[in-house]
């Protein structure tokens, strides 16, 4: 499954999305950015709450597939200028964390 | 043996979000060179810790990254309050960091873990009141 067609799912919404041919390996959930630096794979969807800046180096450096933003946060847009002008994908998910990675189990 | 290809950073102490622009850069060059993609991330996960921590406490440093033909280098050198329990600092969860940093998503006591899983070796030279420089090794 590419991020353009999570992003396409009912509930998903892509915020940015520079990558969208991007084939999503897995799914990593965190908010705690070096836990998810040292457990995510590249390639996973990383499920996560936090919107600051640090996310797309994260993002970018441990070479997710997409960030997935549950609960409907939504980052500041330079956040999601960054993103855009480092190749990475952020969706946004307005449900609950766990219905997010539902919604990805039942997709993937 | 040849001169290794060599890149020296320095990395800003008072800008959080710019924190990270080293590693961003490394991860570039190393595209350049045609590294496996497993490599790139162990190097740039590596160093953009150790970036961070240089930020949250040691108000900067400088990182000098040298590429050997079977190796990749990575120095990171603070003039900061140094580490004075090295064995406790490499556990994972111990975290010294203050709460703003814990609220951005740091801090949580996994950076030191997180360079020694993703490197080769790792050395820490550290001295209480003077700095910390720690040498971390990728091989090729």
């Amino acid at each position: 499954m590419t991020v353009a067609n999570l992003a396409a799912l009912d509930g998903m919404r892509a915020l940015t999305c520079p990558e969208p041919e991007r084939e999503i390996g897995g799914v990593y959930i965190g908010d705690l950015l070096s836990w998810v630096m040292g457990r995510a794979k590249a390639d996973d969807a990383w499920i996560t709450i936090m919107t600051n800046i640090n996310v797309v180096a994260v993002a970018a450096l441990a070479d997710t597939a997409c960030i997935v933003l549950a609960e409907g946060v939504a980052p500041e847009q330079a956040v999601l200028d960054t993103a855009g002008a480092k190749g990475v994908n952020i969706l946004q998910c307005g449900r609950p964390i766990y219905e997010t990675a539902l919604l990805l189990h039942e997709n993937l | 043996m040849n001169e290794p290809l060599t890149f020296q950073y320095a990395v800003d102490g008072d800008n959080f979000t710019s924190a990270g622009q080293a590693s961003v850069q490394v991860k570039k060059v190393l595209r350049r060179l045609g590294l496996d993609p497993e490599t790139i991330r162990r190097v740039s996960i590596a160093m953009y810790e150790g970036e961070i921590n240089m930020v949250i406490h040691a108000g900067g440093g400088e990182a000098e990254v040298r590429i050997y033909e079977d190796s990749i280098e990575i120095v990171l050198r603070d003039s900061g309050p140094g580490i004075a329990d090295i064995d406790q600092a490499m556990q994972e969860g111990f975290s010294t960091a203050p709460d703003n940093i814990r609220s951005l998503g740091f801090g949580a006591g996994m950076g030191l873990p997180n360079m020694k899983r993703y490197t080769d070796s790792m050395q820490i030279e550290s001295t209480v009141g003077v700095g910390t420089t720690i040498t971390m090794r990728v091989d090729l």
